[in-house]
This record gives C-alpha cells, structure tokens and sequence, in this order.
C-alpha cells in the first residue's frame, strides 16, 4: 500500500513538474507546480512529518503559489508566451548536462548504503505525543535563536517587497 | 517501507527538473517557479533523511528553508514587478544589462 502511495505520487510529480517547464502558459505552469506541492504533501505524509505536510499545503500550495497568480494575473504577459522559441542550442546542451548530472547522481545514491547514527525520535516515540508537539518543543527550545532570526528575515522580506513594489518611494 | 535511496532518486529528478527549466526557458516568473520546485526537492531529500535516521532536525530545517523561500518569493516577485514596471517585459533575454 505504502509503495503503490509512493510510486503513484513520484509518478504525477514527475509528470506535472515536467509540465511546469513544458506548458508555455505561465498560468498553466503554476497550476501544474500547485499539483507537484500536493503530491509532496502527500509524501511528506507517508515520511511521518504531518506537521511539515500542513505547512506545505498551507504556505506553498496556499500562500506562495497564490502570490505567483496574482503577479502573473497583474503583469500583461500574453505577447510574452510567443518569445520562448529560439536557443536551440543552448537547450542541447542544457539538457544533455541535466541529464549526465542525474545520472550521476542517481547513480552514486544507488550504490552508496546510507549509514548514521539513530536520532531520538523513531515514528513511535513521536507519535504518542504527535508530531507538531516534538517540533514545537524543539523550535522554542533547541531551535530559539534561528527561530527568532527567521522571524526577522520576514520582516525583512516585507519590507523588502513594500519598497520594491511601490511605484515611488 | 520504501527504501530511502528512492526518495532520493525522486528528488534528484525533481531537481534536475527545476535546473533545466531555469536553462530553457525565458520567462522570468516560471524561471522562478523552477527555482521553487528546487527548493523543494531539498526539502524532500531532508525529510527523506530526517525519517531515515529517526530524526526531527530535518524536519526542522525544512521549516527553516520554507520560510526563506517564501521570504525569497515575495522580495523576487516584488524584483519583477518592479522590472516589469520600468522595461515591459519579463522575458530575461531583454534583462541583460548586468550580463557580462
């Protein structure tokens, strides 16, 4: 069950992500990658961390993808779709680096035996208190200081995209 | 239980996906798109490991990475709103002041 799950779901992320960067539609690009996230979702499910799985619906399917929608939707991208031929031969040798990387890589994933330590947390242990209990604990706890830092880099980002957005300043 | 190395393999894939989208195409909002779907092939190979070796730091940092790609998102989105603004358009052939 767990691997027909698997399979079914690495299958269409494949499928749509190929479609992010086949479709010429940049609305119909991030639609598709909206399909991807969703899938992930569900195998961050089956990896144990629901906590993570919300999060990715909620800020990527949700927040992130909607503002890309709104920014395609704002900005008159239509005589933009007709200006992607051309680069041919960039597009060779771009996929034939893509493809000998993957392979590569792939390739060394295969044959290493991935060796470590065991962590505290085994699925059974975190789910007798669930899942965003342990990481709560463990972002105000152990995690503090990048916790306070990344509430910074956003307040940050906001500004950042106020000001860069604005027409004057 | 399937084995780590295929959700590796998985992300790996999802990766070199998002590379060659960044290569190919000329819109810069999908360029970006493409830089989200590598982000998330990270995140993918961190939780694979987190589960692998029964440990919540990579789940951890994968809520790490998500709030600086939605920090990154947001100031990028706002760079090309602001380019499209001043040029036009969007189609990084045209945005090549910088290029050496």
């Amino acid at each position: 069950m767990e691997g027909l799950l698997f399979y079914g779901l690495a299958a269409i992320m494949v499928i749509s992500s190929c479609m992010v960067i086949l479709r010429k539609n940049p609305v119909h690009s991030a639609l598709f990658l909206v399909l991807t996230f969703f899938c992930l979702a569900g195998l961050y499910l089956l990896l144990q961390a629901q906590f993570i799985a919300a999060v990715q619906i909620i800020v990527y399917a949700g927040a992130i993808m909607v503002l890309f929608i709104f920014v395609i939707m704002l900005l008159n991208l239509d005589n933009e779709v007709a200006s992607e031929s051309g680069h041919g031969v960039q597009k060779f040798w771009a996929m034939l680096l893509c493809i000998v990387l993957a392979v590569s890589f792939v390739s060394i994933m295969t044959a290493r035996v991935f060796t470590g330590e065991k962590g505290d947390f085994p699925p059974g242990v975190v789910n007798t208190v669930g899942n965003s209990e342990v990481i709560g604990k463990l972002l105000f706890t152990e995690y503090l200081l990048p916790f306070e830092i990344a509430s910074v880099l956003l307040l940050a980002a906001i500004l950042g995209a106020i000001i860069l957005a604005k027409k004057k300043l | 239980m399937v084995p780590t190395a295929h959700y590796l393999i998985l992300s790996v894939i999802l990766f070199f996906i998002g590379v060659l989208g960044v290569f190919v195409r000329r819109n810069a909002i999908v360029i970006f798109m493409c830089i989200e779907l590598m982000f998330n092939s990270a995140n993918l190979a961190f939780i694979a490991f987190a589960r692998h070796l029964d440990s919540m730091d990579g789940q951890i940092f994968v809520f790490f990475v998500m709030t600086v790609a939605a920090a990154e998102a947001a100031v990028g989105l706002g760079i090309i709103i602001a380019l499209y603004r001043n040029r036009e358009t969007v189609n990084v052939d045209d945005i090549n002041l910088m290029k050496w």
